[in-house]
C-alpha cells in the first residue's frame, strides 16, 4: 500500500491523479503526494505522517481542511478518503500532538476564523470514563428546527442549511387542498404540500419534513394565496439557507411544551389546525430577509482578468472537484474555476496560488 | 426604528407617491381580435366593431374611440346603431339585446350599457320562436323590429324594451293575407331581411329565407305586394327613393323587382348571376347604390363561382363597365357603404366601401378612378405577419420623424387621397406632447415603424430585411400580375399575410438611435443587420462578416437551422433605413440580445452562445466571447433539440389550461349553461335545465378529480452552474464608467446571461479624427458570477448623481445634463430574481432587493422610467418600471432599491402578453392582448394617452359639418367648441402651458426643434390657445 505515497519535489508540476498533501506540523510543513483515486489505508497514512514529521514515537491527531476550510479530523479510512478526494486540489492536513488538541476544534466553523489557535479534537471518548456526547458544532448542521418557542406546537419552523452541502435539497411540492376552521365552519383553503422526498437528499436526511406537510411559510413569508410557481420560485431563490414553516402530516412527534402530555397530540388531520395558524408577527421579526442576508453567499467578482500570456493545460474535468464551495472567497473562486474550465482560459492561476489570496482574487 | 420606517410609512413620501405613480390602462391599439360583428352609423359617422368575446369598440374621427363590454363573454352577433340618435343596440349570440349609448360626463362621452333584453315566446313555444335573425330599429327612434326564427316579427318599445305584443307580425297574419300559390310551402320559415321603406316609415319589407319578400303596412296590418322568387333569400336591398328592391340569393345570383301598389305580385325586373353560368355561392348581402351621373353601385359579397373561387372572401363592385372583385385574406365578416347621410338627398352617392375582414379593416375610395384603398388612421393590423418583438422610442426629434414620415409615403403611394371618411365625434385629448415610435418586428422579417404618440397607433413606415437575403419564394410578386386579366377580375386588397416565406427572417431584436438614425435589426437565424437612414434610393452591397461564437470549442454540432445566404452583389434599396453591415453568428442560433452605440459606431450582439462586438465604422468585428458552458449540450445543438423543455412546456400549459377550465366552470353560474343546452333542441322544456346544471357540475368534479389524481410536483432544488442555457446572453450595455480605477473612465460593454454571470469589457475607441485608422479595443475587465445564478436581465450603471447616465448622443444633442463624472458610479445588475447595487470601479455589493424571496415572482422586463409629478411641473425621479411574470408592474426606486407601487396589469396565465411587454421611459408600456392588439397602460400621472371624446348627437351636426371639408379650420373650430362647453378643459392646456415654461428640458427641446429649423409641420391643427401652451413643448405649432 505505501506505494501509492509517493515523496513529491516537484510541487509545481500537476498531475491529474496525484494530490498534493502540505502538511503542518507546529511550524514545520512536509509537502508529499497521493493517489487521488487509491489513496489506501488510514493506519498507512497515518505512519506516513509520523515518519514524514519525524514524530514516530508521539500520539497525534490528524486532521485536514476541507473545501469550506473547516477543520476536520482523519482517523479512520472513510474520512480519509473523503479528504483525499475532496482535495482540491491540495489537501492541507495539520497534525496535533494528542495532549495539546482542544475538544472543540473541529468542526464547522470556518478554519480561517480559528487558523491562530489551530487545535485538533481528539475522537477518542473511548478514553474518557464516561459517556461522552459530541458537542454540536462538532459537525456541519445540515438542518435544525427553531423558533420552537414562538410557533404553536402544531408547526415547525426548519432550516436547511445547505452550505457546502453537496446534497441536493431533494424534495418536490405540490398543490392541495386544507381544512381551516374559521368563524362559519370548516372550510377548504388551497395549501402547498410536500409531495415527494427524493432518497438521499438533504430534506429526507434531516427526518425534519416528510410527505404531505403542509408547507405554511419560506424563509418568513406566508404562501397562503400564492401558486405553486410562486412558492416554488421563493423556496428556489432562498435554497442557500431554507427556512420552512410547515404543518407535519404526522403530528406525534410534536415538540410538546408546558405540561402537556406527549400522548395527547396524536396525529392530526388537516382540520386539526388551530385558528392561530400562523404564528403572531413579532415572531417573523427574526426572519425579515433583510436579517436573513447575513447568511446571503456574496457574488464572486474577478476583476482585471487579462489574456493569457500563454494558453494554460486545461484542467481535468473530472468532476472531482466539488462544484460549488460556499464559503471562503478564495476557495468559492477556486471551485468555481476548477468547475468551469472556461475559466482557465482567462485565470491562468498555478494550482498553489491560490493559497496566497493573489491579487487576482478580491472580494 | 430604521426598519419600520423603511417600507413607505413616511408620509411625505406617500404623498409624493401619489403625485409621481398612478396606473391606468388607457387604449388598446390595433385591430380587434375575432371581430364579430360590424355597425355604422351615417348620421353620427361612427363606426363599431363587436367582438366574439363581447367587446364594442366605437371609431370616429381620429381619437374618437369608445369600447364597452358586455358583462357576458358572448359573440356579438349583429350592432345597429338607432337612427340619429347617439345610442345603439348590440345582439348577443345568446339572443339578448343590449342598449349602449355615449352619454357626456364632464364634458366627455362615455360609451355604457342602459338595460338589456331577451326576448320571451309565450310559455311552451320552441326556443327557435323568439330566436333573433334581424333587427330593425325603426325611425321613430322607439321602435325596434325582431325577425325571429319562427317567421314572427316582434316589436319592443325602447328604451325599456316593452315588448308590444299586439303589434307582433305573425307568419300566420301574413300567409292568410297572401293569395294561395304563395301560400304553401312556405310556413316555419326564418325572417331573412327586415328594412323599413326609405321613404315611408309606415311600411316594413320583410323577406324570409325561402324566398318570399312581403312588403307590410305598418298601420292598415296588411301585405302590400309580394315578391316570390325560386330561390333561398340571403338578403335585400331597397332603393333610396323606394320604388326597387334588389335581393340576393343562396345560388349566387340577385334580382331587382320593382315596387308599385298596383301590382301585388310583380314579376323581376332583371335576375343576374354575375359569376354564372357555372354554380356559384350565395351573394350573402347586396348594396345597389344611385349616383347623381346615372350608372348605379352594384356590391355585393360572395357569389364566386363554388368550383374555382369558393374559397376566397370576397367583395365584387360594379359601376359603369367596371367589375372589380376586392379578394381578402381573410374572412369578411360584414361590409357596409358610406353614403350620403341625408335621407331626403336623392341619390346614395356612395363614396366608401368598409369592409370588417376577419384580421383587418378596409376601406376602398369609390369615388377615386381604380378604388384605391383609404389608409386607416386606427385599426391597424398589427399581426399582418406575427408580431415577435417590439421596441419604443421616445421623443423623437423632429428631423429623423419627418425623414421616417418622407420615406413611408413613399411606400404609401397606393392609398387613395382621401380624408379618412369616418370622421365622427371630436376628440378632446390634448395633442400628444412628444413624438412616440414603436417599432415592431415581424416573422416575414420586416420591422413596422408606428407613430405611438397619441391614441391612434398609425403605421408610418415599414422596413423589409428580406431583400439582403436569397429566399425561396422571390418570384412571388409576379405570381400576383399574372392573375390580373383572369375572370373573376380580382384584386388583392389587405394588409395581413400571415405567411412568413421563411422562418429564419423573423426579427428578434431592435435597436434605434434617434439622433443619428443608425438602426440595429437582429433575427432568427442570427443575423444581425445594421442600417442607416437614407432619404434617396440607393442600390450596394452589404458588407458581410461571420462571427465565430463558438471560437475553439470543439466537436460540438449545431442541429439548429442554417444561416441565411445573404444576396450576393449590389442590392438595390428604396428610401428609408438600409442596411450597409451584415454580421451573422455562427452558430447560427436566435440573437438574444443587441445593443448599439451610435457614438461610437458599435454594435453588440449575443446569442445562447456567447456575444460580439463590432465596429461598423471600420466593419471590422472588435472580439467575440463565447459564454457556454462545456456541458450545456441543448444550447450547442440548437433549437431542435430543445425537444425536452418544449415537451415540458407543453405539458405544463396543458395543465394551465386544465386548471384554467376548472376554475371557470367554477367561477360561471349553471343558469347560462342550462338555457344553452335548451337552445339545442325544441320541446320538453321541463327537465332540461336540471340536466344542464348537473352537465356543468359533472365536469367540475371531473376536474377536481384529475388533479388529485396527477397532482402538478415541482422540484426545490437550488440552481447550479451545469443548467442549461447558462450561457444565453440576456443583456447588452455600453456605458461610459469607471470600470477599472476611480481616475479614468472609459468606454465598455456589459454583457448578462441566463446563468447569473455579468462581463466587462473595457473598450478603447480611437478618437474622431482617427476613428478610421485605429482599431477598437477590447479587454475583459470584470467577470461576476452571481451566487443565486438567476438570469440577469437589466444592466445599468448610475452616475455620481445616482441618476441613469444618458443615451449616447443624447449629451452631445443638449437634450441631457452630462453625467456626473465626479461622485462614484455604481452599477445595477438586474437579474429576475433580485435587483442589486455595486459599487465602481471596484466591484462589491451595496444594496439589493431580493424579489422572489420575498414575494415569489420573478422580474420578466425592466426598464427605467422617468416619472414626472403631476404636482410640481419641473419634479421628476428616475426609477425602474419592471414587469414580473405575475403579471404585476412595480415601480422600484432607484438608487435604494425600494419598491414604490404594484399594480397587477396582465393577467399571469398570459404567457405571450407578459413577454411581449414594452416599456417607455416615461413610464408608459405596451403589451400585446392579443395578437392583434397593444394595450397600453401608463404608471405615470404625467403622462397619459388616453381617448378623450365628445360626440354630439345627430341633431347638433348633422348638417353643419362638409363632409370632406379638410383641414385645420375645421379642427380648430372643434376644439374651440369643444373648449367652450367644459371649464375643466381649458384648465388643462394652461397648465401645460406652465410646465413647458418651467421645465428646463422643455426649454431645451424648443431649441433643439428650432436649430432644425421646421416649424408647423407637426400637430399644426391644434387651436391656436393649446398651441401656445404646446409651442415650447415639442416646438411643432406655431
Amino acid at each position: 500500500m505505501n506505494r501509492s505515497f509517493h515523496k513529491s519535489q516537484t510541487l509545481r508540476f500537476y498531475d491529474c491523479s496525484a494530490v498534493e498533501v502540505k502538511s503542518k506540523f507546529g511550524a514545520e510543513f512536509r509537502r508529499f503526494s497521493l493517489d487521488r483515486h487509491k489513496p489506501g489505508k488510514f493506519e498507512d497514512f497515518y505512519k506516513l505522517v509520523v515518519h514524514t514529521h519525524h514524530i514516530s514515537n508521539t500520539d497525534v491527531t490528524i486532521g485536514y481542511a476541507d473545501v469550506h476550510g473547516d477543520l476536520l479530523p482523519i482517523n479512520n479510512d472513510d474520512n480519509f478518503c473523503k479528504a483525499v478526494s475532496s482535495a482540491n486540489p491540495l489537501l492541507r492536513v495539520f497534525i496535533q500532538k494528542r495532549e495539546e488538541a482542544e475538544h472543540s476544534s473541529f468542526g464547522a466553523g470556518s478554519l480561517s476564523r480559528r487558523r491562530k489557535a489551530l487545535a485538533l479534537r481528539e475522537d477518542g471518548p473511548r478514553r474518557r470514563a464516561h459517556l461522552h456526547i459530541g458537542l454540536p458544532h462538532d459537525f456541519r448542521p445540515v438542518s435544525s428546527i427553531i423558533d420552537v418557542d414562538i410557533l404553536p406546537e402544531t408547526h415547525r419552523r426548519v432550516r436547511l442549511y445547505r452550505h457546502g452541502c453537496q446534497k441536493p435539497l431533494g424534495f418536490y411540492i405540490r398543490d392541495g387542498t386544507s381544512v381551516r376552521v374559521a368563524p362559519q365552519g370548516l372550510e377548504k383553503v388551497p395549501g402547498i404540500f410536500i409531495s415527494r422526498m427524493v432518497p438521499g437528499g438533504l430534506a429526507e436526511s434531516t427526518g425534519l419534513l416528510a410527505v404531505d406537510d403542509e408547507v405554511l411559510e419560506v424563509n418568513g413569508i406566508e404562501v397562503a394565496g400564492k401558486t405553486l410557481d410562486q412558492v416554488t420560485d421563493m423556496m428556489i431563490a432562498n435554497s442557500h439557507n431554507l427556512i420552512v414553516t410547515v404543518k407535519p402530516a404526522n403530528q406525534r412527534n410534536n415538540v410538546v411544551r408546558g405540561s402537556r402530555a406527549s400522548g395527547s397530540s396524536g396525529r392530526s388531520s388537516d382540520s386539526a389546525a388551530s385558528r392561530h395558524s400562523l404564528p403572531a408577527t413579532p415572531a417573523l421579526l427574526p426572519l425579515q430577509p433583510d436579517d436573513a442576508d447575513s447568511d446571503d453567499e456574496p457574488d464572486v467578482v474577478l476583476e482585471g482578468v487579462l489574456e493569457p500570456p500563454r494558453p494554460a493545460p486545461r484542467p481535468p474535468v473530472n468532476g472531482a472537484g466539488p462544484a460549488s464551495a460556499r464559503d471562503g472567497p478564495a476557495h468559492r473562486l477556486l471551485s468555481s474555476l476548477r468547475a468551469d474550465p472556461r475559466h482557465s482560459l482567462a485565470l491562468p492561476l498555478p494550482p498553489g496560488a491560490v493559497e496566497e489570496h493573489g491579487p487576482a482574487v478580491t472580494l | 426604528m430604521r426598519r419600520f420606517l423603511r417600507s413607505g410609512h413616511d408620509p411625505a413620501r406617500e404623498r409624493l407617491k401619489r403625485d409621481l405613480f398612478q396606473f391606468n390602462k388607457t387604449v388598446e391599439h390595433g385591430f380587434p381580435h375575432q371581430p364579430s360583428a360590424l355597425g355604422y352609423s351615417q348620421s353620427l359617422r361612427i363606426l363599431a366593431i363587436g367582438t366574439r368575446s363581447g367587446a364594442v369598440k366605437l371609431y370616429g374621427a381620429p381619437g374618437v374611440e369608445f369600447m364597452g363590454l358586455h358583462r357576458e363573454t358572448n359573440a356579438v352577433v349583429q350592432i345597429h346603431f338607432l337612427p340619429g340618435q347617439c345610442q345603439l343596440v348590440t345582439l348577443l349570440d345568446d339572443n339578448s339585446l343590449h342598449l349602449w349609448s355615449l352619454k357626456v360626463k364632464g364634458g366627455v362621452s362615455e360609451l355604457q350599457e342602459d338595460g338589456s333584453f331577451t326576448l320571451r315566446g309565450p310559455p311552451g313555444a320552441a326556443p327557435s320562436a323568439t330566436q333573433i335573425t334581424v333587427v330593425l330599429p325603426h325611425s321613430s327612434r322607439e321602435l325596434l323590429y325582431l325577425g325571429t326564427e319562427s317567421g314572427n316579427v316582434f316589436v319592443v318599445q325602447l328604451p325599456a324594451f316593452r315588448t308590444l305584443e299586439d303589434r307582433t307580425i305573425s307568419s300566420d297574419a301574413v300567409l292568410q293575407q297572401l293569395p294561395e300559390e304563395a301560400r304553401q310551402r312556405r310556413v316555419f320559415e326564418m325572417v331573412e331581411a327586415l328594412q323599413e321603406h326609405p321613404r315611408n316609415p309606415d311600411q316594413v319589407l320583410i323577406g324570409y329565407s325561402r324566398g318570399l319578400i312581403v312588403i307590410w303596412d305598418l298601420r292598415a296590418s296588411r301585405v302590400l305586394c309580394h315578391f316570390l322568387s325560386s330561390q333561398q333569400l340571403e338578403s335585400v336591398c331597397w332603393q333610396r327613393d323606394g320604388h326597387v328592391i334588389v335581393s340576393c340569393h343562396s345560388d349566387g345570383s340577385y334580382c331587382q323587382w320593382p315596387v308599385s301598389g298596383d301590382a301585388p305580385q310583380p314579376e323581376p325586373l332583371r335576375s343576374c348571376m354575375p359569376y354564372g353560368p357555372f354554380p356559384c355561392k350565395a351573394i350573402t348581402k347586396i348594396f345597389w347604390l344611385t349616383t347623381k351621373q346615372g350608372l348605379p353601385f352594384t356590391i355585393f359579397q360572395g357569389g364566386m363561382p363554388r368550383a374555382s373561387y369558393g374559397d376566397r372572401h370576397c367583395i365584387s363592385v360594379i359601376h359603369d363597365g367596371q367589375q372589380t372583385a376586392f379578394d381578402f385574406t381573410s374572412r369578411v365578416i360584414d361590409f357596409t357603404v358610406l353614403t350620403e347621410a341625408d335621407p331626403a338627398a336623392a341619390f346614395d352617392d356612395p363614396c366608401a366601401l368598409v369592409v370588417l375582414a376577419e384580421e383587418e379593416l378596409v376601406v376602398i375610395d369609390l369615388q377615386a378612378a381604380g378604388w384605391p384603398p383609404v389608409q386607416p388612421p386606427y385599426l391597424a393590423s398589427l399581426h399582418c405577419s406575427a408580431i415577435t418583438c417590439s421596441h419604443h422610442v421616445s421623443n423623437i426629434p423632429l428631423k429623423l420623424w419627418e425623414r421616417i414620415v418622407a420615406a413611408g409615403s413613399q411606400q404609401h403611394t397606393h392609398f387613395s387621397t382621401m380624408e379618412w371618411p369616418i370622421d365622427g365625434g371630436t376628440s378632446l385629448a390634448p395633442a400628444p406632447p412628444q413624438r412616440d415610435l414603436l417599432l415592431t418586428g415581424h416573422e416575414d422579417g420586416t420591422v413596422r415603424f408606428w407613430d405611438a404618440s397619441g391614441v391612434c397607433l398609425r403605421l408610418l413606415y415599414k422596413l423589409s430585411t428580406v431583400r439582403v437575403f436569397l429566399t425561396d419564394t422571390d418570384p412571388s410578386d409576379s405570381l400576383n400580375v399574372q392573375g390580373e386579366d383572369e375572370w373573376p377580375p380580382l384584386r388583392k386588397v389587405g394588409s395581413f399575410d400571415p405567411y412568413s416565406d421563411d422562418p429564419r427572417l423573423g426579427i428578434q431584436k431592435i435597436f434605434l438611435c434617434k439622433y443619428s438614425g443608425y438602426l440595429a435589426v437582429a433575427g432568427t437565424a442570427g443575423q444581425v443587420l445594421v442600417l442607416e437612414l437614407n432619404d434617396e434610393e440607393a442600390e450596394h452591397s452589404v458588407a458581410q462578416v461571420e462571427a465565430d461564437l463558438l471560437q475553439d470549442q470543439e466537436g460540438y454540432r449545431w442541429k439548429g437551422h442554417e444561416r441565411l445566404c445573404a444576396r450576393p452583389g449590389p442590392v438595390r434599396f428604396e428610401p428609408g433605413f438600409q442596411p450597409f453591415v451584415l454580421v451573422q453568428c455562427q452558430p447560427p442560433a436566435v440573437v438574444t440580445s443587441l445593443a448599439l452605440h451610435s457614438e461610437w459606431r458599435l454594435v453588440a450582439f449575443g446569442t445562447s452562445h456567447g456575444f460580439g462586438l463590432f465596429d461598423h465604422q471600420q466593419r471590422r468585428q472588435v472580439f467575440v466571447k463565447c459564454t457556454l458552458h462545456p456541458s450545456d449540450q441543448l444550447a450547442l445543438e440548437g433549437p431542435l433539440s430543445r425537444v425536452k423543455s418544449l415537451k415540458k412546456s407543453l405539458r405544463q400549459s396543458f395543465r394551465r389550461i386544465r386548471r384554467s377550465r376548472v376554475s371557470s366552470r367554477k367561477r360561471r353560474p349553471a343558469g347560462p349553461s342550462g338555457e344553452n343546452g335548451e337552445a339545442g333542441a325544441p320541446a320538453q322544456a321541463r327537465p332540461r335545465p336540471l340536466q344542464g346544471q348537473e352537465g356543468a357540475a359533472r365536469p367540475e368534479r371531473a376536474g377536481v378529480q384529475s388533479m388529485e389524481l396527477a397532482p402538478v410536483q415541482r422540484r426545490i432544488e437550488a440552481r447550479s452552474a451545469e443548467d442549461s442555457f447558462t450561457g444565453f446572453v440576456r443583456t447588452l450595455y455600453f456605458a461610459d464608467t469607471y470600470l477599472r480605477d476611480s481616475s479614468r473612465h472609459c468606454p465598455s460593454l456589459w454583457a448578462g446571461t441566463n446563468g447569473g454571470t455579468v462581463y466587462a469589457f473595457a473598450l478603447r475607441v480611437p478618437p474622431a479624427e482617427r476613428r478610421m485608422d485605429e482599431p477598437v479595443r477590447a479587454e475583459q475587465a470584470k467577470e461576476i458570477q452571481l451566487m443565486h445564478r438567476a438570469p440577469v436581465v437589466g444592466i445599468l450603471v448610475l452616475d455620481g448623481h445616482n441618476v441613469p447616465l444618458p443615451e449616447p448622443l443624447e449629451v452631445a444633442h443638449d437634450l441631457s445634463k452630462s453625467p456626473d463624472m465626479q461622485g462614484g458610479h455604481q452599477l445595477l445588475v438586474v437579474s429576475e430574481e433580485q435587483f442589486k447595487v455595486f459599487t465602481l470601479p471596484k466591484v462589491s455589493a451595496k444594496l439589493k432587493l431580493k424579489l422572489t424571496a420575498l414575494e415569489g415572482s420573478r422580474v420578466r422586463r425592466v426598464s427605467v422610467a422617468h416619472f414626472g409629478s403631476c404636482r410640481a411641473e419641473d419634479y421628476g425621479e428616475h426609477h425602474l418600471a419592471v414587469l414580473t411574470n405575475l403579471g404585476d408592474v412595480q415601480v422600484v426606486s432607484l438608487p435604494l432599491l425600494k419598491p414604490q407601487v404594484r399594480y397587477s396589469c396582465i393577467r399571469r396565465e398570459d404567457v405571450s402578453g407578459i413577454a411581449s411587454c414594452v416599456f417607455t421611459k416615461y413610464g408608459q408600456g405596451f403589451y400585446l392582448i392579443s395578437p392583434s392588439e397593444f394595450e397600453r397602460f401608463s404608471l405615470s400621472t404625467k403622462w397619459l394617452v388616453e381617448p378623450r371624446c365628445l360626440v354630439d348627437s345627430a341633431e347638433t351636426k348633422s348638417h353643419s359639418r362638409p363632409r370632406n371639408g379638410s383641414g385645420p379650420e375645421k379642427a380648430l373650430d372643434r376644439t374651440r367648441n369643444s373648449g367652450s362647453q367644459s371649464d375643466g378643459e381649458e384648465r388643462r392646456p394652461g397648465r401645460v402651458m406652465e410646465h413647458a415654461l418651467l421645465n428646463d428640458e422643455r426649454v431645451l427641446k424648443e431649441i433643439q426643434s428650432t436649430l432644425e429649423g421646421d416649424r408647423g409641420s407637426y400637430g399644426d391643427w391644434r387651436s391656436q390657445r393649446v398651441a401656445v401652451g404646446y409651442s415650447l413643448s415639442n416646438g411643432g405649432a406655431e
